[in-house]
């Protein structure tokens, strides 16, 4: 089983982080975080990041994969405390694909990083023959200045923040999955891919101090919090009533025997922030379209050497809540 | 959300573990209750349930999760199928089942045909629309999953579809229930009856078991009010002294079961003894498809062999299905038995008893 790449090394899952470990020690990767790199220049720190997008279908209720092109790449240097300013645009394209399908891509890309406040400075295009690739992939890279003072890192969360999400979980995922067609019951959700560009500012403007943001994207709310639970190694509790779950994604887990807490959001932030601070954060977030349903939805406990995830669940139980483990697979009955 | 939040609620469940682990202390002894289906074994943890009593509550997991109580030699035959260029069409679960090192979704990267379905009535539309393809349905489950192929079999007749095949691998619960209490060394006090299940056969199958046995028994739903619930239930039984048969999911299980799901599979399927894993050969617990429908039968038809393998060193599925052993006692368990890694069958499929431990082993070891 190990002498090939499966599909779960790409799922976001305790295989894909080992993979990349595996990775960047050969080549020796200058940078802790991996995915994202921080340079220090005369005039402040710059954030360089980079992804690749691939989606399947391409176009989602909410969300396209132009769309999420952007947004994937701005949210990425927001995470890393940074203000994104300019993007690349790579395209790869499978041969027959229809103009107009392409363009509408194109427009999306343009609205998303108008939208974000982004600049797209440089790009490329290939095509492949028939079957190279599925439709379109697109590659972006990133850069932005990091905000004065601010430093994001999954290393740095501390006993006794308090975790604030903004808003519902899980919507992207269960959009994808829905829109993929193979189950015989609609559901009627909408990704909630947005750029989190304002999210940052308001928290800068509003002078909150914070220690780790993370973007809750494939493996979903359980897998950041273990990353930074592990990267940071603290404990970590959060309270099942609080995470707010959209009634149409938590119908559509519970008839899959999967939980929300695994679904990818594309449109979400993470914030480890310091008691005083929480209030503050969370007022001034509400009165944004993106973050009006942000809330706090637990705390880091204390120090632990492993890094752990519980959750209280909303029947009164107590239990670990742990990395998304492979691709989340329907039960049998 | 209706339905679910109802079920859910924090008050209602705490109030009735209270009461639950009064009996508890009354009863001043080790109480060992089985919840025989692998999706109550979920429930609990993922609720996190066990915090919510006392410790003298062990609650022991029972053979209730299909991929768990399929033997190697079972599905190595559909591995086989595959081989044979066959394109199988299985549930999510089966993706991960570790055979001799190899996996169904190992063989999907070397290129297999090799399909997730969610319902056998899918394969059916698979199948319709790529006539010019053979297609192998793996039949796992019990009486739950067993109707739903009797009838894609029955739709397979009346629409001639003739490409689509079953290799048929299905396990009846009460035959297994009373071996596992006809064994000696496993001592429970009572038994958490899946709800699913009964929702099929009803409650009279039951009634003969417990009395045979004299255990108190309920049958519950999935939700944490039940679950509470019918610990509740048996407890109080216990300390009254009663030994019977209870209908907790009353709000689906009747007690005749669903009498048109029974009539579909005995039209379809035979009762034929059944290899399990852990409790081994029970006499008519398994089901193979009837003569008037060996058309269908892919181990026939492909002349697919059960491949004996070697049990990995040191896996305890075996011990953990039929209930003497807890997953944690087990070596491998979480070093190198991960949800995604898995040795043994416990840890694949979201009901094994393994991975509910892995995914809530919130001070139980």
């Amino acid at each position: 089983m190990n002498g090939r790449i499966v599909l779960e090394h790409g799922a976001g899952g305790r295989l894909m982080h080992e993979l990349i470990k595996e990775i960047s020690t050969r080549i020796n990767v200058a940078s802790r975080g991996v995915d994202k790199a921080v340079f220090r220049t005369p005039n402040g720190k710059i954030a360089f990041t980079t992804d690749s997008f691939v989606m399947k279908p391409p176009v989602i209720k909410g969300c396209d994969i132009g769309m999420l092109s952007v947004n994937g790449t701005v949210n990425d240097l927001v995470t890393m405390g940074a203000k994104p300013e300019y993007l690349s645009l790579s395209l790869i394209i499978e041969e027959g694909l229809e103009r107009d399908f392409l363009m509408r891509i194109i427009e999306s890309i343009r609205e998303a990083s108008e939208k974000a406040r982004v600049k797209i400075v440089t790009g490329d295009i290939k095509v492949v023959e028939k079957g190279g690739c599925d439709k379109i992939f697109i590659n972006t890279s990133g850069i932005g200045k990091v905000y004065r003072g601010v430093v994001s890192s999954t290393l740095n969360a501390k006993p006794g923040d308090v975790i604030i999400v903004t808003g519902s979980i899980g919507d992207h995922g269960a959009a994808v999955l829905a829109a993929r067609g193979e189950f015989q019951f609609e559901v009627d959700v909408s990704s909630d891919c947005a750029p989190l560009t304002s999210v940052l500012e308001t928290l800068v403007k509003k002078k909150v101090i914070f220690h780790t943001l993370i973007d809750p994207t494939r493996g979903g709310l359980a897998t950041s919090l273990n990353e930074v639970a592990e990267s940071s190694r603290v404990a970590i509790e959060v309270e099942e009533e609080s995470i707010p779950v959209k009634e149409e994604v938590q119908g559509f887990c519970e008839v899959l025997g999967i939980e929300p807490f695994y679904l990818g959001c594309e449109g979400r932030l993470v914030i480890f922030t310091p008691e005083d601070y929480a209030d503050r954060a969370v007022r001034s977030l509400k009165n944004l379209e993106v973050s009006r349903d942000a809330c706090v939805i637990g705390r880091v406990l204390g120090k632990s050497k492993k890094g752990e995830v519980k959750i209280k669940t909303r029947s009164g139980g107590l239990r670990s809540l742990p990395m998304l483990q492979g691709i989340p697979l329907p039960r049998i009955c | 959300m209706r339905f679910i939040h109802e079920y859910r609620d924090r008050e209602l469940v705490v109030r009735i573990a209270e009461k639950a682990n009064e009996f508890l202390e009354s009863l001043g002894r080790e109480v060992k209750i089985m919840e025989v289906c692998g999706t109550h074994t979920m429930a609990v943890a993922r609720h996190g349930l066990k915090a919510l009593f006392k410790d003298s509550l062990d609650l022991i997991s029972g053979p209730g999760c299909p991929i768990c109580v399929t033997p190697d030699s079972g599905f190595s035959m559909v591995f086989q199928a595959a081989e044979k260029g066959k394109a199988v069409l299985v549930f999510g679960d089966m993706m991960r089942v570790p055979l001799n090192g190899r996996s169904l979704l190992s063989l999907k990267g070397e290129g297999l045909d090799v399909r997730v379905i969610y319902s056998p009535y899918d394969a059916l539309k698979i199948a319709e629309r790529e006539p010019g393809k053979e297609f192998v349905m793996a039949g796992i489950g019990f009486e739950t999953t067993s109707p739903l192929f009797a009838s894609t079999i029955l739709q397979c007749v009346n629409r001639g579809i003739r490409n689509l095949r079953l290799i048929s691998l299905f396990k009846l619960i009460p035959p297994a229930l009373n071996k596992l209490l006809e064994a000696d060394d496993l001592e429970i006090d009572g038994m958490i009856l899946p709800g699913h299940v009964s929702t099929i056969i009803g409650i009279k199958p039951y009634v003969e078991l417990v009395e045979k046995h004299s255990i108190p028994a309920v049958i519950a739903g999935f939700e944490p009010v039940d679950i509470v619930e019918a610990i509740y239930m048996i407890l109080k039984q216990l300390v009254e002294n009663r030994r019977e048969v209870e209908n907790e999911y009353s709000r689906t299980v009747r007690y005749e079961g669903n009498v048109k799901a029974i009539r579909i599979m005995r039209e379809v399927f035979k009762p034929v003894d059944s290899e399990w894993r852990g409790l081994g050969l029970i006499g008519e617990s398994g089901l193979a498809l009837r003569k008037e429908y060996a058309y269908f039968d892919a181990v026939e038809e492909y002349g697919l062999k059960p491949v004996e393998t070697v049990k990995p060193k040191g896996c305890l599925c075996g011990e953990v299905v039929r209930g003497s052993k807890k997953p944690f006692e087990c070596s491998l368990y979480k070093k190198v038995c991960r949800p995604d890694n898995p040795v043994g069958p416990c840890m694949v499929s979201s009901e094994g008893t393994c991975a509910a431990y892995f995914y809530a082993d919130s001070g139980n070891e």
